[in-house]
């Protein structure tokens, strides 16, 4: 793989190539006191200068030390929004003199340039594909929303206290599939970006840019970003136990920190809402008030609700110590089952975002624990 | 993945609340709809109302439409409820994977349904009754509530010359002959030859919960139980994330499981 540099002023350029090529380009962009991924145009939309400060419940964006572009780690939202949309409709049905029409809805995948995707965030496309795509069977709008995505991915040099991908072994550094593959390195003197391409499609975007060949100096400057976001989540507050977890929880369903955690969780979803590999949708049947027309909307769902495990006689999972339980052993265990692999790439978003500061890490210690205290 | 549209070809009343549908594809006029397996099940669409998992309840050889019995409790099954003949709803399926038809072969059968179950399992018996050669004897085990709340009763008279049939009801009246209690009582009692006996359920978690305790105490192996679970069901294709069951997804990993293979599982509440 051939390392470019592409001086920070050129990221502009990058920008406006993919958008020529017809892509609509969404990327980071400061709102609402939060870095989310929406529709970009020009660098100017980029939250440039911009860092987050993350903790157990809390998140706040502050400025940074630098003017990078990409100095901050994950927000709230997650590409999984482009791909397995929020709500869509599925098909809709007509009665008719004689019959009853279904007819499927099929929207034409826009083509999408996703930019500033983190090798957490890459890694939690993968794990969505092999359950909507590689599976059985295949969830064909998801699968022609991701034909079409062009990935552009920056290694992430600006870890949260929330992050663990180190344990997950998902990140900091770029290990998954992407076209582009970018790292930020700025200090006193330069600003610039090491770039490669990992794919045709990335080949032929690099292709026009004003590229000058990596020099061992860029080289090891932007490595050493890399690494020193690698030792600041091995020196932080958060770890994971990836290669032991699975046994541990399918050994523990009946663990009394499950009783604990239930104290505090309000089982209001957020985590799986901000999870990007959290796959779980509803369906809403509607008719209009004519009786003649029918719709179904596909809609994000959580196992948190009462009503996702509704069966005749009631919720099989009918309290908050059940559905954490399910949630957190999913994720952590039976996902390797179900799809070989976690179903965590220690992104820290269901952390931060846990209105009570549950922390998944914590949790499976506390279980680790009293396992060893009983 | 859009339904097909079948037809109500015959609705039958069962008992009040339960039902039977007779259904005939609408496109497939001079062909057949998809072929199933015993144990499979169809999502069923009443317009406007929904969709709901409906175990496939006639026969496989049947190659002309589909049956299915229903029980009404929510609001789709309600709407279900009201379909005439002549009616039309949507039919998405066959889904799952159903009864393993060979694991019966040259075995003592045991067949063991409470209430509905006995939907699900009826594929099955038209199945082994179609070769009763390939089997060495079929016994069906069947517990409802009341003998008025028992399916199939025809057919359970005419089985009756080909299989022996135990009943047992939670409540008797006043023409019950059969066993009164739980269904447990008569398995418990019945001679069987555990390493050459195959077992499939299909009944109320707890009821499945306490047969296969008896079946296990009478040194039926494990692998040698079948079940069919019931879960919440929005996709049937694996990715809704509703059926799941521990690491199974009810809708494609099920609905029927080699016990042994759930064991562990079956012992978690509220997983």
């Amino acid at each position: 793989m051939c390392e470019f540099v592409l001086q920070a002023e050129h990221l502009e350029k990058l920008i406006q190539v993919i958008r020529g090529e017809g892509y609509q380009m969404l990327g980071p962009v400061l709102r609402d006191g939060a870095i989310v991924y929406d529709q970009i145009t020009t660098t100017q939309d980029l939250p440039r200068g911009w860092s987050d400060s993350q903790e157990k419940g809390f998140y706040r964006v502050e400025p940074g030390n630098t003017g990078a572009y990409f100095g901050y780690a994950v927000g709230p939202t997650s590409w999984k929004k482009f791909l397995q949309l929020p709500q869509r409709q599925v098909w809709r049905a007509q009665k008719t003199d004689d019959g009853l029409d279904f007819v499927q809805i099929v929207e034409e995948a826009p083509a999408l340039a996703f930019l500033g995707i983190r090798s957490c965030e890459l890694h939690a496309i993968g794990i969505q594909d092999r359950v909507f795509v590689d599976d059985q069977f295949c969830n064909e709008d998801y699968a022609h929303r991701r034909d079409r995505v062009l990935m552009i991915a920056v290694n992430c040099t600006s870890p949260a206290a929330t992050c663990f991908c180190t344990s997950m072994n998902t990140g900091p550094e770029v290990t998954a599939n992407t076209d582009l593959a970018l790292t930020e390195v700025i200090n006193d003197e330069e600003h610039y970006f090491l770039i490669a391409s990992e794919s045709y499609r990335g080949g032929q975007i690099l292709q026009q840019l004003p590229l000058t060949p990596a020099a061992e100096r860029h080289l090891k400057a932007a490595e050493s970003a890399v690494q020193s976001a690698v030792y600041k989540m091995e020196q932080g507050p958060r770890s994971l136990d990836r290669a032991g977890v699975k046994d541990l929880l399918y050994r523990n369903y009946e663990s009394p920190a499950w009783d604990l955690v239930a104290e505090r969780c309000l089982s209001c979803a957020n985590c799986t809402m901000a999870c990007p590999t959290c796959f779980c949708s509803d369906v809403q049947d509607t008719t209009d008030l004519s009786g003649e027309h029918a719709e179904r909307w596909e809609r994000w769902d959580s196992c948190f609700t009462g009503d996702f495990s509704y069966i005749t006689g009631g919720s099989v999972r009918p309290d908050t110590r059940s559905r954490y339980r399910q949630w957190m052993t999913h994720k952590l265990a039976t996902w390797h089952d179900q799809f070989g692999s976690s179903g965590c790439v220690g992104c820290g978003r269901c952390i931060t975002w846990c209105p009570v500061g549950i922390d998944i890490t914590e949790e499976v210690q506390r279980i680790q624990a009293m396992e060893t205290a009983l | 993945m859009t339904p097909e549209v079948f037809r109500v070809e015959q609705r039958r009343e069962e008992f009040p609340g339960t039902f039977t549908l007779r259904i005939r594809g609408e496109r497939a006029k001079n062909g057949s709809p998809a072929e199933f397996q015993p144990g499979q099940f169809n999502m069923l669409y009443a317009f406007g109302a929904g969709e709901i998992a409906i175990s496939l309840s006639g026969s496989p050889r049947d190659r002309d439409g589909y049956v299915h019995t229903i029980r009404t409790h929510g609001f789709v099954s309600q709407a279900l409820e009201r379909l005439q003949a002549g009616d039309l709803l949507g039919v998405r399926g066959p889904f799952g994977c159903g009864w393993p038809l060979s694991a019966a072969k040259g075995k003592e059968v045991l067949i063991i349904a409470g209430g509905l179950g006995l939907a699900p399992l009826r594929p099955l018996i038209y199945n082994l009754l179609g070769d009763t050669q390939s089997v060495r004897n079929i016994r069906l085990f069947y517990g409802a509530r009341r003998p008025d709340e028992m399916l199939y009763r025809d057919e359970l008279a005419q089985w009756a010359g080909s299989m022996e049939i135990v009943q047992s009801v939670d409540h008797g009246d006043a023409d019950w002959a059969g066993h009164i209690g739980v269904i447990t009582g008569p398995l418990a009692g019945a001679e069987l030859d555990p390493q050459n006996t195959v077992a499939f359920l299909c009944g109320p978690e707890v009821m499945m919960r306490f047969c296969i305790q008896t079946l296990t105490a009478k040194a039926v192996p494990e692998s040698a139980i079948y079940l069919s679970m019931e879960r919440n069901m929005k996709c049937a294709t694996g990715h809704c994330g509703h059926c799941q069951w521990g690491p199974n997804f009810v809708c494609k990993d099920g609905p029927v499981f080699n016990f042994a293979g759930v064991q562990s599982w079956f012992n978690i509440r509220a997983l």
